[in-house]
């Protein structure tokens, strides 16, 4: 720490920023690079670690190569979302929150995607799947075990 | 090119024009998150693979939302002295199919939801071979909506500031700086009507005029577009759609005010929003509209954008400010309000990312035009997502004052499937559900609230007869005890009592006294929370129980639900008249409850089974009961 901090507070946004960025480029937050950003922020570490494990969106524990999130949003829920994490818990043998074995996959629940029209919804990393049944899932877990993403496709409607 | 006179905006405009009208097929592909999700990207990439082959000389766009979310991916072309058409459920073959006819300058039929009238005079309004394809505007989703929040939404490309010029954007930019002073701006707010858009209906020209008079060092403008309500996207659309809307309202908020320095929280979980106004943000200092001397008007402002991490309770304004200062997200009592002191303890602007957007359009048009929409005390439009279990869903603007069944019946088209509509869930886990013999209420703050709902943000989630409501109090209840901050007791500890008695009952464990009790907790909860997420908590609890009671009763009298939800209350069965014993649900049960023979009726073990209803969901047959 400097002998004077460089000034009263960090700019707005700037704590949050800096978890993003490490958490983009490590998959996590690990210990050392939380006390870095402590140390440039001149904030304490303390601080940076009760911000950091408040929000949904930090992890402490390496993670899988894949995240898949399930969403929870209301229009998701009545419309099967919580079917669809059944059947994901069973496919990847793991629990919301826990990352598989061969750490492939991070299952994850989520508050509403915002594509709520296109409910239920699962995204997997950065692609967004609507309209989604049970039976798709399996086939969709698949591609990203191969390579890359599947391309998005509709589902028909659930009636 | 820094843009300093009313000239260099009109060369920007005429460039726009030029952009929207075209003298060559424009073809926009509705890509905001939700068209992504229906499967945009691939119909894109066809047409674009497919143009590029065929040599034709056109114009491909990936624009904001169309609204009319169901029926994605949506497509909207335009040709030269031709007409523009809507068209829906495309497909990647579709979209080929369509640019084989555009090079012929032909509009084919199939997937050609509507005709588009075009702003631009020369164009005829209907093209002849589609003579029985309806006019946008005679579309029942489209007929009652009145759009100004997302009159650019779906038209213009959102990376573009020419096209943002050319639709009128940048003029109120120009008469608030150049010909009205701070003053006359908040007056005109405050004449308007407009209150606040983000659910608790404050008025917006109050707040700013509180915020311009209150006493500090420097001002803040925060656009809140923290937008946690489950099963509403309003401000990610805006966003994604219209980001120069809002960049343009938050200037004028901060001259209005005399804030300099504005910020735009958005949601983690919306990283294309995020990319869109970075984007929009990053246009606008290039041309000189954000930075110093905005205009040649002597006034300076900058904006950046903060993007929050997963927390419900940061959309409450001052938890929002503490997540921006880094520390706990957690709220705290007001007064005072942020408007007097609020970021770094100075006094600080938030409205939320619709009330932002329908600035512009108040200062260009005058107050009194919007305050004559809507209703007296409800001025102006609102923006809803209608979602859930209705034929129609998609984002809709309406006036104020619209009644619920104009809403979900005209407008949604009535329920999924042609089932009944029970109920209507309005502003989130802090709003309430109202049932369908109260739909001829109007769309209103004061109607609303009365009626143990609120408006909200705009989330209108429509539940069916195959939604039970009790789950439904539980599944909020589930939220809002996940999402509290815990900092005080009510709120903590009472939305986890409320979960266990709700629990209870939807086990069929409750006893007769387990009611009354959940009313109780509830009104505590309501009356001692600290701030807007314990008080309205209680919400979807008060509402259910009002208007649902029989619901409740069943469950905890009778041992049964009525909706067929509840897993410890129902039983599945497959019919063996109706199985044709096709393998799919032994293949997708998640606990390997289902047995049977290829082409032999299957039978469920109800052992073993979750009644996760996975089979009901999935079966073609539709040869799944539920035992109630």
């Amino acid at each position: 720490m400097p002998l004077i901090a460089p000034r009263d507070h960090p700019p707005p946004g700037a704590v949050l920023d800096r978890l993003h960025a490490i958490h983009s480029v490590r998959g996590y937050l690990p210990e050392a690079d939380l006390l870095t950003a402590a140390q440039d922020l001149a904030v304490p570490l303390s601080q940076l670690y009760s911000a950091a494990s408040f929000y949904s969106a930090f992890s402490f524990q390496p993670r899988g190569r894949h995240t898949v999130q399930v969403c929870l949003g209301t229009a998701c829920y009545i419309r099967g979302g919580d079917r669809l994490l059944e059947r994901l818990e069973t496919l990847l043998e793991v629990k919301p929150g826990e990352t598989t074995q061969d750490r492939m996959f991070t299952l994850e629940t989520v508050h509403c995607l915002g594509s709520c029209s296109m409910s239920p919804v699962v995204r997997v990393d950065e692609e967004t799947y609507g309209r989604v049944k049970a039976d798709r899932l399996g086939r969709m877990l698949k591609k990203y075990r191969l390579n890359g993403p599947e391309h998005t496709q509709v589902e028909e409607p659930v009636l | 090119m820094k843009m300093r006179t009313h000239a260099d905006l009109e060369r920007v405009r005429t460039k726009g024009r030029a952009l929207l009208r075209p003298e060559r097929p424009r073809i926009c592909v509705g890509m905001a998150t939700c068209g992504m999700a229906a499967g945009a990207k691939t119909v894109f990439e066809a047409m674009e693979e497919a143009a590029n082959a065929s040599g034709l000389d056109f114009m491909l766009i990936p624009t904001g939302c169309i609204g009319c979310c169901q029926e994605e991916p949506l497509v909207d072309v335009r040709l030269p002295a031709r007409g523009r058409v809507l068209y829906a459920r495309m497909t990647p073959e579709a979209g080929k199919h369509l640019i084989a006819n555009l090079s012929a300058l032909q509009f084919p039929g199939d997937h050609a939801l509507a005709v588009i009238p075009d702003l631009d005079p020369d164009l005829p309004e209907r093209p002849p071979e589609l003579s029985r394809i309806p006019l946008i505007h005679d579309l029942p989703f489209y007929k009652k909506q009145h759009k100004i929040i997302l009159s650019n939404s779906g038209l213009i490309d959102p990376r573009s500031m020419e096209e943002y010029a050319a639709a009128g954007g940048f003029r109120s930019l120009e008469k608030a700086l150049l010909h009205l002073s701070p003053q006359e701006v908040v007056e005109e707010i405050t004449r308007s009507g407009l209150r606040g858009r983000g659910g608790a209906g404050f008025s917006t020209g109050k707040k700013w005029h509180l915020c311009s008079q209150a006493p500090g060092r420097v001002r803040y403008v925060i656009c809140n577009a923290d937008e946690g309500d489950p099963g509403a996207y309003m401000d990610r659309t805006v966003l994604e759609s219209d980001p120069c809307a809002v960049i343009e309202g938050m200037i004028i908020a901060g001259y209005a005010v005399g804030a300099s320095e504005g910020y735009v929280y958005v949601r983690n979980e919306y990283p294309l929003a995020i990319e869109r106004i970075r984007h929009a943000i990053e246009q606008c200092e290039a041309l000189g509209l954000l930075g110093d001397d905005i205009l040649g008007s002597g006034f300076g402002f900058s904006i950046q954008v903060v993007r929050g991490a997963g927390a419900f309770v940061c959309g409450e304004e001052t938890a929002l400010i503490a997540s921006m200062e880094g520390g706990l997200a957690e709220p705290s009592p007001r007064p005072p309000y942020p408007a007097v002191k609020g970021l770094w303890g100075q006094p600080t602007l938030i409205n939320n990312v619709k009330t932002l957007a329908s600035v512009a359009a108040i200062v260009a048009k005058g107050a009194d035009w919007y305050a004559g929409i809507g209703t007296k005390g409800n001025a102006g439009t609102v923006v809803f997502s209608l979602v859930g279990s209705v034929a129609n869903t998609g984002l809709v603007e309406a006036p104020l004052g619209l009644s619920l069944n104009d809403m979900i019946h005209e407008i949604g088209g009535g329920g999924l499937g042609g089932r009944r509509v029970k109920a209507v869930q309005t502003g989130g886990p802090s709003g309430g559900c109202l049932p369908a013999d109260l739909f001829h209420l109007p769309i209103d703050y004061t109607s609303l609230s009365q009626a143990g709902a609120i408006m909200g943000s705009g989330g209108m989630v429509v539940m069916d007869e195959n939604t039970c409501m009790v789950d439904v109090a539980l599944y909020f209840l589930r939220f809002t005890m996940a999402e509290s901050c815990g900092k005080c007791t009510p709120c903590r500890e009472g939305t986890r009592y409320m979960v266990e008695i709700l629990t209870r009952i939807t086990e069929g464990k409750a006893g007769p006294d387990d009611l009354s009790l959940l009313e109780e907790v509830a009104l505590w909860v309501k009356g001692a929370s600290l701030c807007g997420l314990g008080q309205t908590a209680p919400n979807p609890v008060l509402s259910t129980l009002r208007y649902f009671r029989d619901e409740y009763e069943a469950h905890v009298k009778e041992k049964r639900c009525p909706s067929g939800v509840c897993r410890a209350l129902i039983r599945l069965n497959i019919v063996p008249e109706l199985c044709t014993g096709c393998g799919l649900c032994l293949r997708e049960c998640p606990v390997g409850a289902i047995t049977g023979e290829k082409k032999q009726p299957h039978v469920i073990d109800p052992a073993l089974c979750t009644r996760c209803r996975t089979c009901w969901d999935i079966c073609p047959e539709g040869a799944v009961e539920i035992m109630r």
